[in-house]
């Protein structure tokens, strides 16, 4: 099964490839939008929401065409914060506007950002990506989270409030925490993935 | 709630095809530990929260040997990976980071060229850039003569702390608790800091030490130098907020492996990942 990872200059690629290849998908960069397709597309990614859109903006015509096929796509940390409509960090750039909400700053007493393992609440048991789990710790690094405006929330954490921990519409799968580096139960939550992505097949 | 994390920290020497763990007493004598990449298979199976590699011997010609190590372990390991020692540009960096590494940690290309570290942060991210201080206590015998120094008290007299670099051979007169206070200014994510005092003395992590730095950033810092049995990081824990304890010699030689460890630290009520 065919997994490209949107390559866009930001975040760990190397890390989300090998995950998913220890998972038994078959992972494939795509530094360019000819390459972004597959049965799957994940969008990684670390860092600043303005920055992120950038260099997103030349896989929209991939992404959109990978969508209107309704294949599964993951956003992870920064990939899903860009499926909203816009951002506190940055209120000039728009995100995809695939899931209606914003992503916003974390309101905590606690030091940001949120960098560390911290315990993941499945609050919707349907969502495939988290099969078979109830809870698990996940690795974050973050500043911002999603507060979407439509019921897409499957996952919480707890930092001094509560923040988004995964999102699910459609096809549509995010995880604010890195699967890839989140042992375990983020290699777990990456098979899951892809089960559910060779289901549609 | 946030687990605080136990980072085993894998001190690697480069003069071998696969490099060689190795670990050193109060940065001088050197003693075996194995292989890097299964060493850090066996801690992340064993539940470690993160990886640390140091390259000790820091040379350009070994530079080939730790991206190799990286790759390997990267496979198979799935917690954040960090890598230090002898990353002195952005391509340096770019190497390791496209052979899996999460995060690189800098110190004497830091001190050299502190634009380094906002670059670094600029590129690729703050989390990525983890900014490591090797401090050492200097008394105060003339107050006076440390006006610019931010001096703590200890029970053993009063200290500044000097900043050292290449692994400890060279000192700096730097103020490392003030460049600790730059670096978050400059961008970095974390700080490594390390007493050189108690490095390898397995007395515990200097505590004052830790205290003064972790108080004044926003920033995780990660305590490292002296933990010899895991009371010592139950200490630096209660004492101090940092958000992780690094340790060595403990894990290597399976004095306290770390499911003991990280058990031991649950039942004395401190947030951890088990």
């Amino acid at each position: 099964m065919r997994v490209a990872i949107i390559d866009y200059g930001l975040g760990n690629i190397r890390s989300v490839y090998n995950a998913v290849r220890y998972v038994g998908g078959e992972p494939v960069v795509a530094e360019n939008p000819n390459d972004a397709w597959g049965d799957a597309l994940i969008i990684p990614g670390v860092g600043a929401f303005r920055d992120g859109v950038m260099n997103l903006s030349r896989f929209l015509p991939a992404i959109e065409r990978h969508l209107n096929l309704k294949r599964p796509i993951l956003g992870i940390c920064l990939g899903l914060q860009m499926f909203f409509e816009r951002s506190e960090e940055d209120s000039k750039a728009k995100g995809l506007g695939i899931i209606k909400g914003e992503v916003v700053k974390i309101k905590t007493p606690y030091k940001l950002p949120h960098i560390g393992w911290n315990l993941v609440k499945v609050e919707n048991k349907e969502c495939p990506l988290f099969r078979g789990l109830e809870e698990g710790f996940a690795y974050f690094v973050h500043s911002y989270h999603a507060v979407p405006k439509e019921p897409v929330t499957v996952a919480t954490t707890e930092y001094g409030c509560k923040v988004t921990a995964a999102v699910w519409k459609g096809n549509v799968f995010g995880t604010q925490f890195h699967p890839e580096r989140s042992g375990e139960f983020g290699l777990k939550i990456l098979e899951n993935f892809l089960k559910f992505c060779y289901s549609l097949k | 709630m946030l687990c605080k994390r136990i980072i085993p920290c894998l001190d690697c020497d480069l003069a071998y095809p696969e490099g060689r763990v190795v670990k050193g007493v109060e940065f001088k004598q050197i003693k075996y530990a194995g292989i890097p990449w299964i060493l850090a298979e066996k801690y992340y199976r064993e539940g470690a929260d993160e990886i640390v590699f140091l390259d000790i011997t820091a040379s350009h010609e070994k530079r080939e040997t730790m991206v190799r190590v990286v790759e390997k372990t990267a496979k198979n390991v799935f917690i954040p990976i960090t890598v230090g020692g002898g990353i002195k540009s952005l391509k340096d960096a770019r190497r390791v980071f496209k052979a899996g590494a999460d995060k690189v940690s800098i110190n004497t290309a830091a001190i050299k060229n502190p634009k380094f570290v906002s670059d670094l942060s600029r590129y690729f991210g703050s989390q990525a850039c983890v900014v490591a201080i090797d401090a050492k206590r200097r008394r105060v015998d003339d107050p006076s003569q440390v006006e610019d120094k931010v001096v703590v008290k200890t029970p053993e007299g009063e200290f500044w702390f000097e900043c050292s670099i290449y692994g400890g051979r060279v000192f700096t007169g730097i103020d490392a608790i003030k460049w600790a206070m730059k670096v978050e200014e400059l961008g970095a994510g974390e700080i490594l800091l390390t007493s050189m005092d108690r490095d390898g003395t397995k007395e515990g992590y200097d505590i004052y030490l830790t205290k003064a730095v972790n108080d004044r950033l926003h920033i995780p810092v990660i305590a490292s130098g002296g933990c010899g049995k895991p009371e010592h990081m139950l200490e630096v824990f209660k004492e101090t907020d940092v958000s992780a304890a690094l340790a060595a010699s403990i894990f290597h030689y399976n004095t306290y492996p770390i499911p003991v460890v990280k058990r031991f630290l649950k039942e004395k009520g401190v947030p951890i990942r088990l």
